[in-house]
């Protein structure tokens, strides 16, 4: 019998032990998945949660009910992998061989390489929303809060789900406008980027909005510390920023377990080839989602995307067949812009997101780059998406994953 | 896009960036450091020189990387370009502006 073993539950690892246990079955494949944690949370949720619009138990389910019965589920940390022995050591001292092996251990918060940031003030007036106990914290200030001075801030990119900041100013914007206090708080955006976005076309259309919620936006701020007495943002240029409430994305890294195994960059994500999803190092080993290096946005969607290609890729290699160089940096992603609406961007490597419709060319009936009720209406309809589509690896119809260009208004 | 850096024809992208390194020499490099208000001194030569090397050997940039270089850190690689470093210091040493991914 042959081993498969899937590096983390998340969404790419189910994602990825859904898919694959249709292809390759007992008794001559045995499947295994590792993860030590109990439960499968619905990331995107963290935006809502702090504003209301969400409560927990929309977004956390248990790990097993994701699993397929005859994938071998492990919930125990992981020590170590040593890829030149293509075995896993896992915290209790056993080991485990694997013949292929898939990493999906994805990427978190590092608020301890910012000085300061996970000081006094740390969830008292600096919050984090990209974990569920941050994203709980900051709603039960938010309930409380009489407004003064928000700042939202990026640290440092590459950070999951880009927009995720962006849409939490927006979203900001529209909750206090409800509350009746709009007037009594200033919203300033933050970013080590140039403008709100990394790509031209995307970024006029957000700064627009930005501009029109009475949103300032602070480019190129490249933090050096939180002054946790002063209550203020500094970045190594010397630029200060006064909050009263820091909504921050802290540093992303990789799991640290890439750096106990010598398998990651310097933040600990896995050189991996950017379209067949083969790790650089080790021809067996493949990488998807926010684990990686690749310089993809590190989104579900994306991880959707790279589980329908790498599966096929996987199976080329089990028959000894050359992998295909198909993930084009596909990523679809909408933008929550606050009052009931959203956008939709849909780009890769080489396309920046632009106007348009989607998914069926010049009927749409969603728009790409603008905002639209139905946008928003499909962003909520995702998170049933996700649970009973997605994560069970079922192909979602009419999205294919690599990007289309049809409907597509390109210069 | 054809631009005159330093009486020379250069070919750069909208943001100004070379697009092609072989068209670069030190003179084009002062004019664009004098476009964006950076008189180079030495130690600014010896980090483009670094910055240079690693586009060279496909090294992605950014500001992290530069702090732990041991060529530089990040306080003073600030002081010596302080407006948007990265961008301006890449701009001057006439490689492309680093992509953040997303």
């Amino acid at each position: 019998m042959k081993n498969i073993v899937i590096l983390g539950a998340g969404t790419a690892g189910t994602m990825m032990a859904n898919h694959l246990h249709h292809q390759l079955k007992h008794p001559e494949w045995q499947i295994t998945i590792i993860d030590e944690r109990e439960e499968h949370h619905y990331q995107p949720g963290y935006l809502f949660l702090p504003f209301d619009i969400y409560s927990p138990e929309d977004i956390v389910k248990t790990i097993e009910e994701f699993i397929p019965k005859d994938v071998k589920l492990i919930k125990q940390q992981i020590n170590r992998i040593v890829p030149t022995e293509n075995k896993i050591q896992l915290a209790d001292g056993s080991e485990l061989p694997y013949d292929i092996l898939i990493i999906a251990t994805g990427a978190k918060i590092a608020p301890e390489e910012t000085e300061g940031m996970k000081g006094s003030e740390w969830q008292k007036s600096v919050f984090d929303f990209y974990t569920f106990e941050g994203s709980l914290a900051l709603r039960n200030k938010l309930r409380e809060w009489d407004g003064g001075k928000l700042v939202v801030h990026i640290t440092e990119m590459p950070i999951k789900c880009p927009v995720a900041p962006l849409e939490f100013a927006f979203l900001a914007d529209s909750f206090f406008k409800h509350k009746h206090m709009r007037d009594k708080v200033e919203i300033t955006y933050v970013t080590p980027l140039s403008g709100a976005f990394t790509k031209p076309k995307a970024t006029e259309a957000l700064e627009h909005l930005l501009h029109e919620k009475g949103i300032h936006i602070e480019p190129d701020f490249a933090i050096e510390r939180v002054d946790n007495e002063k209550k203020e943002i500094v970045d190594y240029g010397g630029k200060v920023i006064p909050f009263d409430l820091l909504v921050t994305v802290p540093t992303n890294k990789g799991d640290e377990l890439m750096e106990r195994s010598g398998m990651g960059d310097d933040l600990n994500y896995v050189p991996t080839h950017k379209a067949t999803l083969q790790s650089i190092n080790y021809q067996n080993v493949f990488v998807l989602g926010d684990a990686s290096n690749i310089p993809a946005s590190k989104a579900g969607s994306v991880a959707h995307f790279e589980a329908e290609i790498l599966t096929e890729n996987i199976l080329r290699y089990v028959h000894g067949e050359p992998l295909k160089e198909e993930f084009d940096g596909h990523a679809n992603c909408f933008i929550e812009t606050g009052n009931g609406k959203a956008l939709l961007i849909d780009f890769n490597y080489t396309h920046e997101p632009v106007e348009g419709s989607f998914p069926f060319a010049g009927i749409g009936p969603l728009r790409l780059l603008k905002e639209s009720r139905m946008n928003h209406m499909g962003k909520l309809a995702f998170r049933w998406i996700y649970w009973n589509v997605l994560l069970k690896g079922t192909h979602i119809p009419f999205v294919s994953a690599t990007m289309s260009e049809k409907g597509k208004h390109y210069a | 896009m054809e631009k005159i850096i330093a009486g020379k024809n250069i070919t750069v992208n909208e943001e100004g960036y070379l697009t092609d390194f072989n068209q670069w020499d030190e003179k084009v490099g002062e004019a664009i450091a004098a476009e964006a208000n950076v008189p180079l001194s030495p130690r600014h030569w010896e980090i483009l020189k670094y910055l240079q090397d690693e586009h060279k050997n496909q090294v992605a940039l950014s500001i992290r990387r530069i702090g732990k270089s041991g060529v530089t850190d990040i306080k003073e690689f600030y002081q010596l370009f302080p407006v948007a470093p990265l961008k301006t210091a890449t701009k001057i040493a006439g490689i492309p502006k680093p992509a953040s991914c997303i």
